[in-house]
């Protein structure tokens, strides 16, 4: 052993670098399979938006699950209402919607994901005070009540806007693609593209850059000892659950102008995927999830260009083979 | 070793609950001979047998799992399938239970081996994206599976309603091979009701509660909880493809809605809750509430809902809507996790208990 002077700098930590090189290795290692050039670059954008789409979704789970050790079977609940929230805006607003002006086209957009980010964000305050705060620290009871909520959660929006699909059609300037040379790069994945980095950069930057990142991850870390000093560690605790809520109602109303279409059942549906994503990244790891997210969506993509049929369990696949490689996740946080 | 397990409900008003719905379920042909009532009646023994099996993974060792309707679906698939490939005959029943049973094992040890290593959250995540995988394959694969539409097929002789035994004019009602399979499912349902409290009576059982009660502790008794977990939820795999089976063999028909789907898993979750989680009897008692509920206070609820719509009150028809009864399902389902976490049976108990204080 070494004997280190009080002086020396503190031995950097180790960076792990693998997890992210998997998706550059993936995406070049599928090159010769899909042979053409331009198909692999939209396929490789659509990946990339896509996954920065689920990235938005996940990130408030698996910030929720590092902080508060609680694990929102409900989480899909925040996704349907956000989509819904914003259709408050964008139906009444059609017209805007269907101007062909870019200017007027954000001037409803950036509302209605306000808006969704907001009731989402809301609803999480109320979920958080009556349904997880009676069960802090019993998983069990944890999943059943948030089950119980996405139930519920999801039975309301059908009470409220009945159980038909409401047509959700992209603003007009952001349908069509961008032509460079023989690659088409559709614009609204684009823009997705640029929402994901900047929700990933905010992110980082609070959780590295901010005092209260700084206790965030001194929570994570161990919470007694936050607690201890002097630090009320419940009201970041309420903090971190809305802006996880409101961050899945973000996602929810990218998602369903992705598909262009709003229904109640979407929640169900994607928190499957949401969950596969964390897990992938490890249970509690922001960067785990982003590199998650991106891995998920190629496979999605590469996998139903070049085997439709597997597509369908390409998720679990690709699942299984991460949980081998690393039993927890991409990224293990620590104590758990 | 005794045969029958010495755990008894514990509580006379159980005991009463329990007397009148086994007499009514034994003699339902008899006592509600409508086509409606013996579906409810023929759905309350299957799920009894499901949500026991269940309440095994649940109630014994405090694992969530939520591909106990994958398990129920392999069965009912396996029974589907070998008698749409075969033909109504005993040998395809045979068959289909022999592939359908190990299968569902089989699966349920890749799982458990899998996830059931690390935490209890890590295992209900993992069930529930397996799941879903699966439903996706079973509505894909339509050549095996018959895609959306499922497979319908014939049952063996002995079981149709055209093989008649008793002629309708000796009790006034028939007894046919309806009858027959009837009562086929009851005593399978509860033969594994018995067997399950068996199991979790034993010093197996046991050992899934200390596991359920802490972990830790039980690995530093010396148990291999990793191996008692994975056993306990192959045991809870077996016990749900064979009521998958049941039903296929009730309805003549195994599809995704019927079988496979996440509606049914939550029904699941709600009837063991509601129950009692870790009685086994609040696996009957969840199953009867839970299946009356659907089958008869939705005709209520509409009632009340046209009743709101004509006094032109805003929200409250939607809201009492037939189709959203599961919302006020949810509510009492989160109300009783919050104060009632024993259930039904569990309430019953204590109440037993209290007047010896």
């Amino acid at each position: 052993m070494t004997d280190l002077a009080a002086t020396d700098a503190l031995p950097k930590p180790k960076r792990d670098i693998l997890p992210v090189l998997l998706p550059v290795i993936l995406a070049i290692a599928v090159i010769p399979l899909i042979g053409s050039g331009s198909s692999w670059a939209t396929l490789t954008v659509a990946s990339l938006a896509m996954g920065m789409m689920i990235f938005i979704m996940a990130s408030g789970l698996t910030l929720v699950f590092g902080l508060m050790d609680v694990l929102n079977f409900g989480h899909g609940a925040f996704i349907a209402v956000g989509a819904y929230a914003a259709t408050l805006v964008l139906l009444p607003l059609a017209t805007w919607v269907q101007a062909d002006s870019l200017l007027l086209n954000l001037a409803v957009l950036a509302p209605a994901a306000l808006l969704a980010m907001g009731v989402s964000g809301a609803i999480g305050l109320v979920v958080e005070r009556v349904l997880i705060l009676p069960v802090y620290g019993q998983h069990l009871k944890q999943i059943l009540m948030t089950t119980g909520g996405l139930i519920v959660a999801e039975q309301a929006l059908y009470a409220l806007w009945g159980p038909q699909i409401i047509p959700l059609p992209l603003p007009t300037s952001l349908r069509g693609s961008f032509i460079i040379g023989d690659i088409a790069i559709a614009k609204y994945r684009l823009l997705a593209m640029l929402v994901g980095l900047v929700v990933f950069l905010g992110i980082q930057l609070t959780l590295n850059r901010s005092k209260i990142g700084l206790l965030i991850r001194a929570g994570v870390e161990n919470r007694e000892m936050v607690e201890a000093l002097g630090y009320r560690i419940r009201r970041l605790f309420l903090g971190v659950f809305m802006v996880g809520s409101g961050l899945a109602g973000l996602g929810g109303i990218m998602w369903a102008l992705y598909r262009e279409q709003v229904h109640a059942s979407m929640g169900n549906d994607l928190t499957v995927l949401v969950f596969i994503v964390v897990i992938i990244g490890g249970l509690g790891s922001i960067n785990g999830c982003f590199i998650g997210a991106i891995l998920v969506a190629m496979v999605a993509n590469y996998g139903g260009f070049l085997l439709p049929k597997l597509a369908l369990v390409s998720n679990i696949l690709l699942m299984v083979a991460i949980l081998m490689w690393r039993p927890r996740g991409l990224y293990a946080v620590t104590n758990r | 070793m005794m045969i029958l397990s010495g755990d008894l409900p514990r509580s006379r008003i159980l005991n009463v609950l329990l007397l009148v719905i086994i007499v009514a379920l034994a003699a339902a042909p008899f006592l509600f001979p409508g086509a409606k009532a013996m579906n409810v009646a023929t759905k309350i023994c299957i799920f009894a047998a499901l949500v026991a099996s269940y309440d095994l993974l649940l109630g014994y060792t405090g694992t969530v799992s939520f591909a106990h309707t994958m398990f129920y679906g392999i069965g009912s698939y396996a029974i589907a399938i070998a008698l749409y490939s075969m033909g109504p005959s005993w040998t395809a029943v045979a068959v289909g239970l022999a592939i359908g049973l190990p299968l569902a094992a089989l699966l349920a040890l890749g799982i458990g081996l899998f996830s059931l290593r690390v935490e209890a959250i890590f295992f209900a995540m993992i069930t529930l994206a397996v799941a879903s995988a699966f439903l996706v394959l079973a509505s894909q694969l339509s050549w095996l599976t018959g895609g959306e539409d499922g497979r319908s097929f014939q049952l063996p002789e002995l079981l149709r309603p055209g093989t008649v035994f008793v002629k309708k004019d000796v009790f006034g009602v028939a007894i046919n091979g309806r009858t027959l399979t009837y009562y086929m499912i009851f005593v399978a349902s509860a033969a594994m009701i018995l067997a399950l409290l068996r199991v979790v009576n034993s010093p197996f059982g046991r050992v899934l509660q200390a596991i359920r009660e802490n972990r830790f502790r039980a690995e530093a008794l010396g148990f291999r909880t990793v191996f008692h977990l994975t056993y306990a939820n192959c045991l809870a795999a077996v016990g749900a493809a064979s009521a998958g089976a049941l039903n296929a063999l009730w309805l003549r028909y195994a599809g995704p809605d019927t079988s496979l789907s996440f509606a049914i898993m939550l029904d699941i979750l709600l009837m063991v809750v509601i129950g009692g989680m870790g009685t086994m009897y609040g696996a009957i008692v969840g199953a009867v509430v839970f299946i009356l509920a659907q089958n008869y206070l939705q005709a209520l609820m509409g009632i009340a809902s046209t009743a709101a719509a004509d006094a032109g009150l805003p929200l409250l028809p939607g809201l009492l809507h037939p189709d959203r009864w599961l919302l006020w399902l949810g509510l009492l389902f989160i109300a009783s996790v919050y104060f009632f976490p024993t259930g039904i049976v569990g309430r019953l108990r204590e109440l037993a208990r209290k007047p010896r204080h």
